[in-house]
């Protein structure tokens, strides 16, 4: 049984004399900030004529919470736990971006356990990221929470894990400069690893539900497509940028980390539109368990910080330093210019879902507004990482 | 990636008239950065990104900083006569450096897979309303972070598409992000105040002069 | 529970099969078993509140499963996340255009009293400045344990809400206002700053 979407027929449409003025004046609706799919406080202006959008003008701030001004006022250290909260459902990756710049900063080593639970930990990352939102963008969809319970349950097995090892389930506060907090037991690398055997099973029932049912076909396909040309140009990282075609994934380019020792491949989309988007997520996910196989048994026992690194009065020499890595959002990095005290002179972000949304009203234009949910919902945006 | 002396000389020979400076960055990270002056820095820009040899098609971040004013010592070995014999003597001088406000461009490409190039772009002073050219147009990356160094900084970008505030609401004043704003005082009853924050608990509770230590909290305010 | 009805009258009748409860008791009793909340996440702790109404910690048994999108449908709201001076005009409108009689829960320490970011320009330091909170959580983010808790705790208070009476609940009383006055931009904060009748901070003397 195919689906087809039913058109009304020019008759049935009610009579241009009948209702008020039909002569092209838009509408301005404002989306949000509370609605329930806009991800967290996000507000859309959008200017509709009849059902199409005209325009699309977003609105930021929302959640602005000062973030960079925090960081100049707390030590280098003391903003480790702000940067679990920028993007709040990826805590490990934004702990390991912030440590990579500092390590930048002040040239730090990293032991090798610590690197091999930094990759195990950000590909389990990159796990629930990428299952929450496929799981939240089917929400929007209109399957009303089942898929997101789906989504949850496997995010609660690795929730445990997180939890097991930091402490917290969501802000973990793991890394620091020259390695990670607390070392894994063998119990929990065992743990891990059988959650991580199971996963391929919950991603083939998970796909099957998801990407070959009709309606998202249907909704998904064609709609928000976005040119790799406009999609450079804008700044555009992470999954989107690769469903546009363009082969730019961190983890090889920069090859931070130990990220060369691990074989794995980059999947790349055809079209730029939206059901590319949720299968470059689906196949990241693939690729994040072939990783994490691979960690799981190359780990060795050792230590897990550099003695060299001093914890109290850390003071790095006065100099900049720019730290990125390849989050499950994009491309995250930290800019942080130091003036030889124990504060950053300043403190940056580099926040991917921000950028991300340069070409919100691009990819929005002359769809209709059921299908501006879906194109947000692919974009991925988390509001803490938004307005920092 | 060239380096950086390389990509200096191509971009001055490219726009006539382009001063462009090395900013060494002292510390270990070797990224240190190009200032290009405001004037020719849209034709540099464009040639950065269009030439097939550096081909910087990516801005990947664009932040604001605010240099307040500075004073730099410089020691240097200066011969003087001490005691009747010439001798080498340091001798330090203090330079001034006024404040300033700097736009800085981090760029990569991703056809040719390499980078960081850092530009700067600074302004002439720290006053209210300072220009700078945008790089919107170049690339746009820069059109939402360039909106949020005018609302958080004050920077206003010629050549921008739609300069508006983007993190503040509209009828917000001043520029938070600044190293001399000063926040309102917001107070709210602290259990154990310290530093800045005691310092402006103290306005807002009475004083018990009948106590030793008078300037001790005591009392609040009704 | 009741102290107009007997327990031991009460358990003597029960066994012969006759029930007998008071009309509070019957309406308090429906009211805090289907409460409707507002599904309103701002920050991280909205995701902890999703991983409460998910399938692991299930707030469904509790009654609160439908998570209502329009604040005319909706009884409780539960402020997750940070408050910032520029959304708090808009938290104060949607709880005015919830019906009577409803409930907030504070949750998470930015809502309690700006949290973490409690320095901030732009960081409303509680919600409680503007309107009237009954349960608030501590917790950054709050187990999702902690937010059943918090919401078991709404139960008891609803259960112990008389109808009638001088102590009668608040949204009862004629006199007592629903909605609440909306704070206006201002140049560097909100004006005000905070609901004089509202915002009741404690007053305590700190001794040295």
């Amino acid at each position: 049984m195919s689906a087809t979407i039913e058109t009304i027929e020019a008759m049935e449409r009610p009579p241009v004399t009948m209702t008020s003025r039909l002569d092209g004046e838009l509408l301005e609706v404002s989306m949000g900030p509370q609605h329930p799919s806009t991800h967290g406080v996000f507000r859309m202006n959008v200017a509709l004529e009849g059902e199409i959008v005209r325009k699309l003008k977003p609105v930021f701030g929302y959640l602005h919470r000062n973030h960079e001004q925090i960081g100049e006022d707390t030590t280098y250290l003391g903003s480790m736990p702000y940067t679990d909260r920028l993007d709040y459902f990826c805590s490990m990756t934004n702990n390991w971006a912030y440590a990579l710049s500092v390590e930048k900063l002040a040239s730090i080593e990293v032991p090798e356990r610590a690197e091999y639970l930094r990759v195990i930990l950000a590909e389990l990352t990159r796990l629930q990221n990428h299952a929450s939102l496929l799981g939240f963008l089917l929400s929007d969809m209109g399957a009303w929470g089942t898929p997101l319970m789906y989504a949850f349950r496997e995010r609660e097995k690795i929730l445990d894990l997180f939890e097991s090892l930091s402490g917290s389930r969501m802000m973990c506060d793991y890394m620091r400069f020259g390695g990670c907090r607390v070392d894994a037991s063998d119990e929990w690398l065992s743990r891990a690893k059988q959650i991580v055997d199971r996963f391929p099973k919950f991603l083939d029932e998970f796909e099957e539900l998801i990407l070959q049912n009709e309606i998202v076909i249907a909704r998904t396909q064609n709609v928000g497509k976005l040119s790799p040309e406009l999609a450079v140009s804008a700044g555009i990282t992470g999954p989107m940028l690769r469903a546009c075609g363009v082969n730019y994934d961190i983890r090889k380019v920069d090859g931070y980390g130990i990220y060369p020792r691990f074989k794995f491949r980059i999947p790349l989309g055809e079209h730029g539109d939206t059901y590319d988007r949720l299968m470059m997520r689906a196949l990241e996910m693939r690729e994040s368990v072939e990783i994490l196989k691979q960690a799981l048994a190359q780990i060795q026992p050792g230590p897990i910080v550099n003695p060299k690194v001093k914890v109290r009065a850390f003071r790095p020499p006065v100099g900049e330093a720019y730290g990125r890595i390849e989050g499950p959002k994009g491309e995250l990095g930290f800019y942080l210019i130091s003036d030889g005290g124990p504060n950053p002179y300043r403190y940056r972000v580099r926040p991917p879902s921000f950028i991300n949304l340069t070409v919100l009203e691009d990819m929005c234009l002359g769809h209709v507004v059921a299908d501006v949910m879906v194109i947000l919902g692919s974009v991925d945006i988390v509001m803490g990482e938004v307005d920092r | 990636m060239e380096t950086l002396e390389q990509i200096k000389n191509r971009c001055e020979l490219a726009a006539r008239g382009a001063k462009v400076e090395i900013v060494a960055n002292p510390g270990p990270s070797q990224q240190s950065s190009l200032l290009i002056d405001n004037e020719h820095a849209v034709p540099v820009a464009r040639f950065l990104r269009d030439h097939p040899a550096l081909s910087f098609d990516f801005c990947s971040n664009v932040t604001g900083v605010d240099w307040l004013d500075r004073v730099a010592k410089k020691t240097a070995k200066v011969k003087q006569v001490v005691d009747g014999v010439e001798k080498e003597v340091d001798q330090t001088t203090e330079e001034k450096i006024p404040g300033y406000l700097e736009a800085v461009y981090h760029l990569y490409s991703i056809k040719l897979k390499h980078g960081p190039l850092i530009i700067r772009l600074r302004t002439e002073n720290r006053a209210d309303g300072t220009r700078l050219p945008s790089l919107t147009p170049v690339w746009r990356s820069a059109e939402l972070q360039e909106r949020e160094i005018f609302d958080l900084y004050g920077i206003v970008f010629d050549g921008h598409p739609d300069l508006r505030r983007i993190l503040m609401w509209d009828e917000f004043k001043d520029h938070p992000m600044r190293k001399d704003y000063v926040q309102p005082d917001d107070f709210e009853w602290e259990p154990t105040p310290h530093d800045e924050v005691l310092e402006r608990a103290k306005q807002h509770y009475t004083s018990r002069p009948q106590l030793d230590g008078a300037e001790k909290i005591t009392a609040p305010q009704s | 529970m009741s102290e107009q009805i007997d327990e031991n009258l009460r358990s003597e009748l029960q066994r012969q099969g006759v029930w007998v409860t008071s009309m509070q008791e019957l309406y308090n009793w429906g009211r805090k078993n289907s409460i409707w909340p507002l599904q309103f996440g701002l920050a991280c702790c909205a995701i902890e509140m999703i991983a409460t109404a998910a399938s692991r910690y299930d707030i469904a048994r509790f009654g609160g499963e439908i998570f209502r999108p329009s604040p005319r449908q909706a009884d409780l709201m539960i402020v997750a996340g940070t408050v910032t001076k520029k959304m708090a005009p808009q938290i104060v409108r949607l709880y005015n255009q919830m019906p009577d009689p409803k409930y907030v829960i504070s949750m998470g320490a930015c809502a309690i009293s700006g949290g973490p970011f409690k320095q901030g320009y732009n960081v409303l330091k509680g919600i409680d400045r503007y309107i009237p909170v009954d349960v608030y959580i501590p917790g950054c983010p709050p187990r999702p344990e902690a937010l059943l808790h918090a919401f078991m705790e709404l139960q008891r208070k609803i259960d112990n809400q008389k109808l009638s009476g001088s102590e009668k609940a608040e949204f009862l009383k004629p006199e007592q206002p629903s909605e609440f006055p909306v704070p206006a931009f201002g140049d560097h904060d909100l004006n005000p700053p905070a609901n004089p009748k509202v915002y009741h901070p404690p007053k305590l003397e700190r001794q040295s």
